[in-house]
């Protein structure tokens, strides 16, 4: 089977978000970006199929700026095979993201897309639910267990309570939670043999889909701060503060 | 406007996120209608219809809904919208996978985790894991919601709606419902706990959650929580998650213990009332935030923190 697995670059999870103050978004120049972790997760994941005879082809898409080809060259240095870039400078909304990724899934016929559960820029969590809704396939969405079977899957799901499992027919979505699987480090040779992997050169013309916002940004600003806190020196001053001085206990 | 909120149950019992997500609805203006999707859920239908503010309660009751299945659901309720000009759900793990499913077969961009209401087509939104909160205008004519819950007060209960039964959507026969693991508990649900005592990797085992966290939590009555490094270490079970890609909880007093402070975990807890943490390392970035920082080992002030509290009582 064929896997599918979208990837979006975003600001380095461990990089310091700061607001532009003229309210117009984040500042992301000189900023390090990386993959979205949940979708290392979710490349993994395709890896560990092809490696258990399971997927034969792992395709690593990216809608994104020119510097998207980073992103999708770490996808196969960990082990995808081939990649498609469709590049757009603008924002693309998750909605116009799982238009593109509908058409991309309408030509390479995966059995599975594989996504991660929210990118962790803007948080939105949609894209896959999005994709499987336009494709009328099943979802199995914050996943810790995937265990394809023939033309159905059994998915374990992380939900609120604790855990389900539920069983859905392939073809399929797939998005990731963290604790389906750590993703590996490529290694050198293979990051040097990736350079050799193709890419596809798209834009989203040419898949003739509307991706034009929906949501217009009007203003970012930072969060309001907490004011700082003191230092208690001991467990019986913590207790008698938290009863007289802040009435929580 | 007449608004649909997506009632968020588990067949037995409405909860309280429901109640926050139509306080929501409330403040975007207009009639509002409660949805109770499930199966055997007729008193879910009941405490519904009891909500402030509910003009009606529509319940489908057969089960194609009663584990919640995206794909059935999002027929259910996108067939409805004809009716509707929104549709509002608290943002738990229910709805973030029903509600996208949703937006895209009505070709809407869903606005996620709204934090306010500015007026009936503009909300706030956090990203980057609340480290920016964006002023949003939703420009399709018809809106696809979720709301973060601990932003809005829970509608009151004094209401009685009427309750119309309706039939159930085709089913897709796309996926199926095998079982599921549901941490079993008599502490206070961790979304809307007065009271969180959470652990992190410092805690160093499940088993010292019990000997460490517990004791504490069982004096003040509270809900345990935990960092995403204690629950990948198996130490707590998923659902005990609090964070960017977890839980987020506002309660009255949350208590990180052995918990460094990482924006991940900031981003689901930063909004409670009162902040302490305890740790032994007095550089870690929680303490920036806390109310109250005491730095100690935890296996020496834990127990001393549940005898205190013991004698406080
Ligand atoms: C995509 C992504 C999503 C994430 N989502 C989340 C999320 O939702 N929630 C979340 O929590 N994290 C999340 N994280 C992880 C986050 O970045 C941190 O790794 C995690 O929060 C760290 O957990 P911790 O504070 O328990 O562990 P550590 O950072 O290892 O901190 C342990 C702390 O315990 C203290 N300690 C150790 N021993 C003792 C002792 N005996 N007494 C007192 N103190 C002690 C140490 O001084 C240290 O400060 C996410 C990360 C990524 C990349």
């Amino acid at each position: 089977m064929k896997v599918v697995v979208p990837v979006k670059r975003v600001v380095d999870y461990t990089q310091k978000i700061r607001v532009k103050s003229d309210g117009s978004g984040v500042e992301l120049a000189n900023i390090k970006m990386s993959m979205n972790p949940f979708d290392e997760i979710a490349i993994e994941e395709a890896i560990r199929l092809k490696e258990n005879g399971t997927a034969s082809e792992i395709i690593a898409v990216s809608i994104g700026p020119q510097q998207a080809q980073e992103t999708i060259r770490t996808a196969l240095a960990m082990g995808a095979d081939r990649g498609i870039l469709v590049q757009s400078d603008d924002i693309v909304e998750p909605l116009g993201v799982a238009k593109i990724l509908k058409a991309i899934t309408d030509e390479e016929g995966p059995t599975l897309v594989i996504l991660g559960k929210q990118a962790i820029d803007d948080d939105s969590n949609q894209t896959g639910q999005m994709l499987a809704a336009l494709l009328g396939w099943p979802q199995a969405t914050f996943v810790s267990e995937v265990t394809p079977d023939g033309d159905k899957a059994r998915v374990v799901r992380e939900i609120d309570g604790g855990l389900q499992t539920i069983q859905i027919n392939l073809p399929a979505i797939v998005t990731t939670d963290l604790r389906l699987n750590e993703p590996r480090y490529a290694s050198l040779p293979n990051i040097m043999k990736a350079k050799k992997k193709p890419i596809d050169m798209k834009t989203p013309d040419d898949y003739g889909v509307d991706i034009s916002p929906r949501v217009k940004i009007i203003t970012t600003v930072a969060p309001k701060g907490r004011e700082a806190g003191i230092m208690v020196e001991s467990v019986a001053e913590l207790v008698d503060k938290l009863k007289n001085e802040a009435g929580v206990i | 406007m007449t608004i649909l909120v997506l009632a968020e149950h588990d067949n037995a019992e409405l909860k309280d996120a429901t109640a926050r997500a139509l306080t929501a609805a409330a403040a975007i203006g207009g009639d509002i209608h409660i949805l109770v999707a499930g199966k055997g859920s007729k008193s879910v239908a009941d405490q519904a219809a009891a909500l402030d503010g509910a003009a009606k309660v529509l319940h489908c009751d057969n089960d194609l809904y009663a584990h919640g299945l995206a794909e059935p659901l999002a027929l259910l309720i996108t067939g409805l919208m004809a009716n509707y000009d929104a549709v509002v759900a608290p943002a738990t793990t229910s709805a973030k996978n029903t509600m996208p499913r949703v937006a895209a077969l009505l070709d809407v961009m869903q606005v996620s985790d709204i934090l306010s209401v500015e007026s009936a087509d503009t909300f706030t939104r956090p990203i980057y894991a609340g480290n920016a909160i964006q002023t949003v205008q939703a420009t399709d004519a018809k809106k696809v919601i979720t709301v973060r819950t601990t932003a809005f007060a829970a509608a009151g209960d004094g209401g009685s709606a009427s309750i119309e039964d309706i039939a159930a959507a085709e089913d897709p026969g796309l996926s199926s419902f095998v079982g599921e693991e549901l941490s079993k508990s008599d502490r206070p649900e961790l979304t809307s706990a007065k009271i969180i005592v959470s652990g992190g990797r410092g805690v160093a085992s499940g088993e010292n959650f019990g000997k460490y966290i517990e004791p504490v939590a069982d004096a003040l009555g509270a809900a345990i929580g935990a960092s995403r490094a204690a629950v990948d270490a198996g130490y707590m079970s998923n659902d005990y998650q609090v964070g960017q890609t977890g839980k987020v909880v506002a309660p009255e007093l949350y208590i990180a213990v052995g918990i460094s402070g990482a924006i991940q975990h900031l981003a689901g807890m930063k909004d409670s009332k009162v902040i302490v943490a305890i740790n032994k390392d007095e550089e870690a970035p929680i303490f920036q935030i806390a109310d109250y920082g005491l730095v100690a080992d935890l296996f020496k002030a834990m127990p001393e923190l549940a005898e205190e509290l013991g004698k406080a009582s």
